[in-house]
């Protein structure tokens, strides 16, 4: 089965009209895209879009109650949901710095669960 | 009182107060100790970083470090640049004026813990932000009940302290801010249940209306947010149709949710710049500026979104530095020594334009935007033979142009 798969390019502010043509699971003609990111991007996009994840994790002893997270590598669209439930389950121990892995390979995910902020020890100097 | 300090001599005084911690203070504060100024800047809250801490989202830093960082990121990178310069900081420190003593001499006074202080400054870096617009500003009646949030509230909430403020939410407004609180939102597992635009088209970056895609959430254009109904708690909103000069058409609709967030949109925060004296615009809720974006006030100078809403921060930075350098110059030569300004006039389908008026005799950055989104526009400032081709401009993005030495008295941009 033919189907053409119309999107704005989100590359750069050009913000090209990109169209995917696929059959079956396999690219046909990819058009509208001004360069070879756009298209690399238009295709991955259709064939298996990826995030980045954020979200905040309960820290325990810490200044601050949560400590902001994300995914160091986009995931994969529809295991978003999945990964969201599993962090909520979470709760580090103060004190996390920032750049800190706090899951290596979640759900056997190729990504890891960086802290993006530091939560200092409650009454630590 | 708060007389003790103003009385000491003008050495002990600051060469630089940067008024705010954000983005634009924390890079204006930075570059100015860098370039040998004494520096000191002060902000209100117990962190520095602004906004930057709770929008934890990617998407930071893309242009000024070429990375893609998040929010708490990026202001982690610019506070480790302060503390490794010579620029002192106070936190917990709310500026409530900034006195002319003189042109060469001001007076910024803050409320801090210790009480009412006073420090003595030859330039002042003005950079406090801005503030969301509220619920009455966007124009909705109804009961006053809980439920209903800004943007940033509702952010601040999640992203710092951890708190869910609701489980069924209507989002008024289609900019940045509103699509990233509705990806927020939906991430953790509430529903968003409509995305609320009065204009005939969306205000976000494409990256970001994909997120709508990604969560399938509704987004009505041409329709506004009339009225709030609850006891205690919200209930349900009447979303009207508007034509497309924003007229109620009378076709309206409810939709039940129990959180309402407002992201209608930023306003400079610059009461303290105006009871000093500073010129505003109307256009941008900011100062009027000169290409050093000092204000009318001699040696005051405004960055960030206190001189105009910027969409990217990385604008805010530049800012900051541009500031920072002009700072440098006023500290170091007794004042802006140009007597002869050019004024940018705001032609064809431009809303507003900043700085307002260029010396012509250094590169510049002109920022600006239009008032009605243009496929292929090209914009044109005729007086120097600029001209360029964008494939598209709408009204929520900034416009930024590098304009290079000007002669005459004028500079008027033009986009068609």
């Amino acid at each position: 089965m033919r189907r053409v798969y119309r999107l704005t390019c989100v590359i750069c502010p050009l913000s090209c009209s990109v169209e995917v043509e696929i059959e079956g699971d396999r690219v046909k003609d990819v058009r509208g895209f001004s360069c070879p990111r756009g298209r690399e991007w238009a295709v991955e996009e259709v064939l298996s879009p990826k995030r980045v994840v954020m979200t905040v994790i309960r820290v325990r002893g810490g200044k601050d109650p949560v400590i902001s997270v994300k995914t160091d590598t986009p995931i994969p669209k529809d295991r978003m949901k999945e990964l969201m439930s599993y962090l909520a389950t979470l709760e580090v121990e103060a004190p996390v710095s920032i750049g800190q892995v706090l899951v290596d390979r979640p759900l056997g995910l190729e990504t890891r669960v960086v802290a993006t902020r530091s939560v200092e020890r409650l009454g630590a100097f | 009182m708060g007389s003790e300090m103003s009385r000491s001599s003008s050495d002990d005084a600051y060469d630089v107060v940067v008024v705010g911690g954000g983005p634009a203070g924390l890079a204006a504060a930075s570059e100015s100790a860098r370039l040998g100024l004494k520096t000191i800047l002060l902000d209100e809250n117990s962190r520095l970083g602004g906004i930057l801490p709770q929008c934890i989202h990617p998407g930071f830093g893309l242009h000024c470090l070429g990375e893609d960082l998040t929010g708490p990121e990026f202001a982690h990178r610019l506070i480790e640049e302060l503390r490794e310069s010579d620029a002192e900081v106070r936190v917990g420190a709310h500026v409530t004026s900034i006195e002319m003593r003189s042109d060469l001499v001001k007076e910024v006074v803050f409320a801090s813990p210790r009480g009412v202080e006073t420090v003595r400054a030859r330039t002042v870096i003005y950079a406090a932000g801005a503030r969301e617009r509220h619920r009455f500003e966007a124009g909705i009646a109804g009961d006053r009940v809980a439920g209903i949030y800004t943007a940033g509230e509702a952010q601040a909430l999640m992203d710092l302290y951890g708190v869910m403020p609701g489980s069924r939410v209507v989002i008024v407004g289609s900019g940045d801010v509103g699509l990233i609180m509705a990806r927020r939102f939906a991430l953790e597992g509430a529903e968003v249940v409509a995305v609320v635009e009065m204009l005939p088209y969306p205000g976000g970056l494409a990256r970001n209306l994909m997120i709508l895609r990604d969560f399938d959430i509704p987004l009505y254009l041409s329709h506004r947010v009339a009225e709030v109904r609850g006891r205690g708690r919200v209930q349900r909103v009447r979303v009207v149709r508007v034509d497309e000069r924003l007229r109620e058409t009378g076709e309206s609709f409810w939709i039940e949710c129990d959180t309402l967030l407002i992201s209608a949109g930023l306003i400079p925060r610059v009461k303290v710049l105006r009871r000093a004296g500073a010129i505003m615009d109307p256009a941008t809720g900011g100062p009027v500026v000169n290409d050093r974006l000092e204000t009318t006030l001699p040696g005051v100078f405004a960055a960030g979104n206190s001189l105009l809403i910027n969409d990217l921060v990385d604008y805010a930075v530049e800012q900051g530095r541009t500031a920072a350098r002009g700072a440098e110059e006023f500290v170091r030569g007794g004042g802006i020594r140009t007597r002869r300004w050019i004024r940018v006039r705001k032609g064809r389908n431009v809303r507003l334009a900043v700085p307002h008026m260029l010396g012509g005799d250094r590169d510049v950055w002109l920022y600006a935007r239009v008032s009605k989104p243009v496929e292929d526009a090209l914009v044109e400032l005729p007086e120097i033979g600029l001209r360029r081709r964008v494939p598209v401009l709408k009204p929520s993005e900034t416009l930024r142009l590098k304009i290079s030495a000007v002669r005459g008295n004028e500079l008027t941009l033009v986009v068609r």
